[in-house]
C-alpha cells in the first residue's frame, strides 16, 4: 500500500464533505430528509470501522453503544428534562463507561468467543431496556417531543426539527468524525492499531502493550457509537429498543462491509449504498432482511474487500 | 398447591426444554467442534423443521399420530437438504474461514427468516400432538406427549453418541474433529464429512423443533431463542465437547423452568445470559469442558 501525501488525503474528504454540503440544496425533500438520516447512522458504522476494520475485532453487540448514546440522551431529555448539549454530553458519557466495561471484560477473550460474547453483553443490554420499561417505554419507545430538542445560544436558538438545520448537524457530526478518523489512521496509533490486526504476538514483542491499546480502540469506537445513537435521538426525535436489538449490531457489520473495511470513507459509502438499495427494493417487496441476508452472502463470497477496498486493491493505492 | 408439587411441576416443564435444548445444542456443538463454524443460522433451522411439522400434518389430515409421525421423518430430511445445499454453495467456498462463515450465516439466517415469513405468514400455528393421554399425579395430571418427549429425545441423545463413539462413521467425524488435515491425508474425504456433520446438525435442531411444535406453536421467529440458549448450553458445557452440552442443557433447563416460574421470564433470561458471557470471559473451556484444541 503506498503512502497518501496528506493534501490527496484530506482534499478527497474535504471534497466530499463539500459534496454532501452543496447536495443539501439540490436534493429533494424526501432524499434531503433519508441522507441526513445516513449521515448519522454512517458515523455509526465509522465507529464499527474503527474496531473491525482496523483493530481487527468482529464485534457483533455494537447496537449496545449506540443504544447507550440514544437512552443516554433520550432518557436525559425526556426524563430530566436536560438541555440539547448536556443531553448529547450523557448519550457519550455512557457510550465512555459501557464501552471500557465492556472493553475490560470482553477484549479478555479472542476470535470466535469475542464476537459471542460482545452478542450476549448486548443482548443483555437489550433485555435490560425492555425489564425497565416504565423508564424506557419498552419495545414501543418514547418520542422526544419537539419543543425539547431545540438548541440555544443566549437569545438565538436553532430548531433540530427544522430540515436544514438537521441536515447540517447531521453533516457536522459526520465530517469531525470522518477528519477524526482520518488523522487517527494516520497517526502513529493508528498504525499500532493496524499491526495488531496483521500480527499480535509480533506486536507484543516489539513492545506494545497491546490489551491497552485494544481497549483503547474499544472505547473510541464506543463514543462514535454513541455519538451516533445520541444524534439520533436529538435530530430524529425517536428512542426505541429495536436499536438495541441484535439486527442493529449486524447492520454496521453489512455496512462497513459493503464499503469496505478499514478505509475511512467505506462506512459511508456502504450506508449509503444499503439504504438506497432498500429504498428501492421496498417499493417491490417488504422482504428487506432478505435483501440484507443476501447482501451478507454475495458480499463475504465475491467482495470480501468491500467496495472501497476493492478499488484501493485495483487501482488507487493511496485511498486512506 | 403447596411449594413442592409447584416445585415438581416447574422441574418437569424443565426437563422438557432440556430435553428439546440438549438436541438442538448437540446439532450446534457438532458443526462447532469438528467443522469450527459458529452457525448462527441454526436457531432457522429449527424454526424451518416446525413450521415443515405444520405444513406436512394439515396436508396429510387423518389421526394426528399419523401426520406428526410424517412430519418427525420428512421435515428433518428436508431441512438437512437444505443445510448441505447452503454448506456446499456458501461455506465450503468460504475455506470455513471462522469470521466469514458467521455473516454468512447470518445471512442465512435472514433468508431463511423472511422466506419463512412470506410463504408461511406472521401467524403462530398450533399442531395437534400424536397423542393426548394424561398422567394423573396425586397433586396434577400431567400431560403424557410432553414425557415422551423427553424420552425420545434421550433416546435420541443416545443413539447420536452409540454412533459417535462405536461406528465408523463416528470415527471419521472425530477424526475430523481431532485434525482435518491428518484425517484428509489417511483418505478421508474430509469436505464430504463436513457437508454431512453440517446437514446432521440441522437435522437435530429439526427433530427437536418437530417435538415440541405439538406443545408450543409454530411461529417464523420462534428460532430467536432457541439459538441464544443453544449458544449458553454449548458455552457452558465446553464448545465441541458432547458429555457438558448435554449436562449443561439438563442445568440450563432446569434452572430456567424454576426461574422462570418463581420469577419475571426476561429477569431469569437477563441474569442466565449475564452469567455466561461471564463463563466465556473468565472460563472460556467452559465448566465442564477441557480446552479445545
Amino acid at each position: 500500500m503506498s503512502e497518501a501525501s496528506p493534501a490527496k488525503a484530506y482534499g478527497l474528504h474535504l471534497g466530499a464533505i463539500a459534496l454532501l454540503f452543496v447536495l443539501s440544496f439540490l436534493l429533494p425533500e424526501y432524499y434531503h430528509g433519508l441522507l441526513a438520516r445516513i449521515m448519522v447512522l454512517a458515523v455509526f458504522a465509522m465507529g464499527y470501522n474503527m474496531l473491525f476494520g482496523y483493530v481487527g475485532l468482529l464485534s457483533l453487540g455494537h447496537a449496545m453503544f449506540f443504544a447507550a448514546g440514544l437512552y443516554g440522551a433520550g432518557l436525559a431529555v425526556i426524563q430530566l428534562g436536560w438541555s440539547v448539549p448536556a443531553a448529547f454530553a450523557a448519550g457519550l458519557g455512557c457510550g465512555v463507561v459501557l464501552s471500557l466495561v465492556i472493553g475490560l471484560l470482553a477484549l479478555r477473550t479472542s476470535g470466535v468467543a469475542f464476537m459471542i460474547v460482545t452478542m450476549m453483553f448486548a443482548q443483555v443490554f437489550y433485555l435490560i431496556i425492555l425489564y425497565f420499561s416504565s423508564w424506557t417505554g419498552g419495545d414501543q419507545g418514547m418520542v422526544v417531543p419537539q419543543p425539547a430538542r431545540v438548541l440555544a445560544f443566549g437569545a438565538t436558538s436553532l430548531d433540530l426539527t427544522n430540515p436544514t438545520v438537521r441536515y447540517m448537524s447531521a453533516l457536522g457530526l459526520f465530517s469531525l468524525v470522518l477528519l477524526i478518523t482520518l488523522a487517527l489512521v494516520r497517526s502513529r496509533y493508528g498504525r499500532v492499531l493496524v499491526a495488531i490486526r496483521e500480527n499480535e504476538e509480533r506486536t507484543k514483542m516489539l513492545g506494545y502493550d497491546t490489551f491497552s491499546n485494544k481497549l483503547a480502540a474499544v472505547v473510541i469506537s464506543g463514543i462514535v457509537c454513541a455519538a451516533s445513537g445520541a444524534a439520533y435521538a436529538l435530530l430524529f426525535g425517536y428512542v426505541g429498543s429495536s436499536f438495541a436489538s441484535v439486527q442493529y449490531s449486524i447492520l454496521p457489520l453489512l455496512w462497513v462491509l459493503l464499503g469496505g473495511a478499514a478505509t475511512t470513507l467505506g462506512p459511508l459509502i456502504g450506508t449509503l449504498f444499503m439504504y438506497y438499495v432498500i429504498d428501492i427494493t421496498s417499493g417491490y417487496t417488504s422482504a428487506y432482511l432478505l435483501i440484507v441476508g443476501i447482501a451478507l452472502i454475495l458480499l463475504v463470497l465475491f467482495l470480501p474487500k468491500g467496495i472501497l477496498g476493492s478499488m484501493r486493491q485495483r487501482w488507487l493505492g493511496w485511498l486512506p | 398447591m403447596h411449594f413442592g408439587p409447584h416445585l415438581l411441576l416447574a422441574a418437569l416443564e424443565g426437563l422438557v426444554t432440556s430435553a428439546v435444548l440438549a438436541l438442538t445444542a448437540l446439532g450446534l456443538s457438532l458443526v462447532f467442534g469438528v467443522m469450527r463454524v459458529v452457525n448462527v443460522a441454526h436457531g432457522e433451522f429449527f424454526m424451518l423443521g416446525a413450521v415443515l411439522a405444520w405444513a406436512i400434518t394439515t396436508s396429510i389430515g387423518g389421526h394426528p399420530a399419523l401426520g406428526f409421525l410424517a412430519a418427525l421423518v420428512i421435515a428433518p430430511l428436508i431441512v438437512g437438504a437444505i443445510a448441505l445445499v447452503a454448506e456446499r454453495l456458501v461455506l465450503r467456498r468460504l475455506n470455513y474461514n471462522p469470521e466469514a462463515t458467521i455473516v454468512a450465516t447470518i445471512g442465512m439466517l435472514y433468508i431463511i427468516q423472511q422466506l419463512a415469513l412470506t410463504f408461511y405468514g406472521p401467524e403462530a400455528r398450533p399442531v395437534e400432538p400424536p397423542f393426548t393421554y394424561r398422567i394423573l399425579l396425586p397433586w396434577f395430571g400431567y400431560s403424557g406427549y410432553k414425557l415422551s418427549v423427553i424420552a425420545a429425545s434421550a433416546l435420541l441423545l443416545v443413539a447420536t453418541w452409540l454412533v459417535l463413539t462405536r461406528t465408523k462413521i463416528g470415527l471419521i467425524m472425530r477424526a475430523t474433529q481431532y485434525d482435518s488435515e491428518t484425517a484428509q491425508a489417511f483418505g478421508i474425504p474430509v469436505g464430504r464429512v463436513y457437508g454431512g456433520v453440517f446437514a446432521l446438525g440441522a437435522m437435530l435442531a429439526a427433530i427437536a423443533a418437530v417435538l415440541i411444535v405439538p406443545i408450543s406453536q409454530a411461529h417464523y421467529l420462534m428460532g430467536q431463542d432457541p439459538l441464544l440458549l443453544s449458544f449458553i448450553v454449548v458455552i457452558i458445557g465446553g464448545l465441541g465437547s458432547l458429555r457438558g452440552t448435554v449436562v449443561a442443557a439438563v442445568l440450563i433447563g432446569l434452572s430456567d423452568g424454576i426461574i422462570s416460574m418463581f420469577f419475571s421470564p426476561t429477569l431469569a433470561k437477563i441474569i442466565a445470559t449475564l452469567l455466561v458471557a461471564m463463563v466465556l470471559v473468565f472460563r472460556p473451556q467452559g465448566l465442564f469442558g477441557t480446552a479445545s484444541r
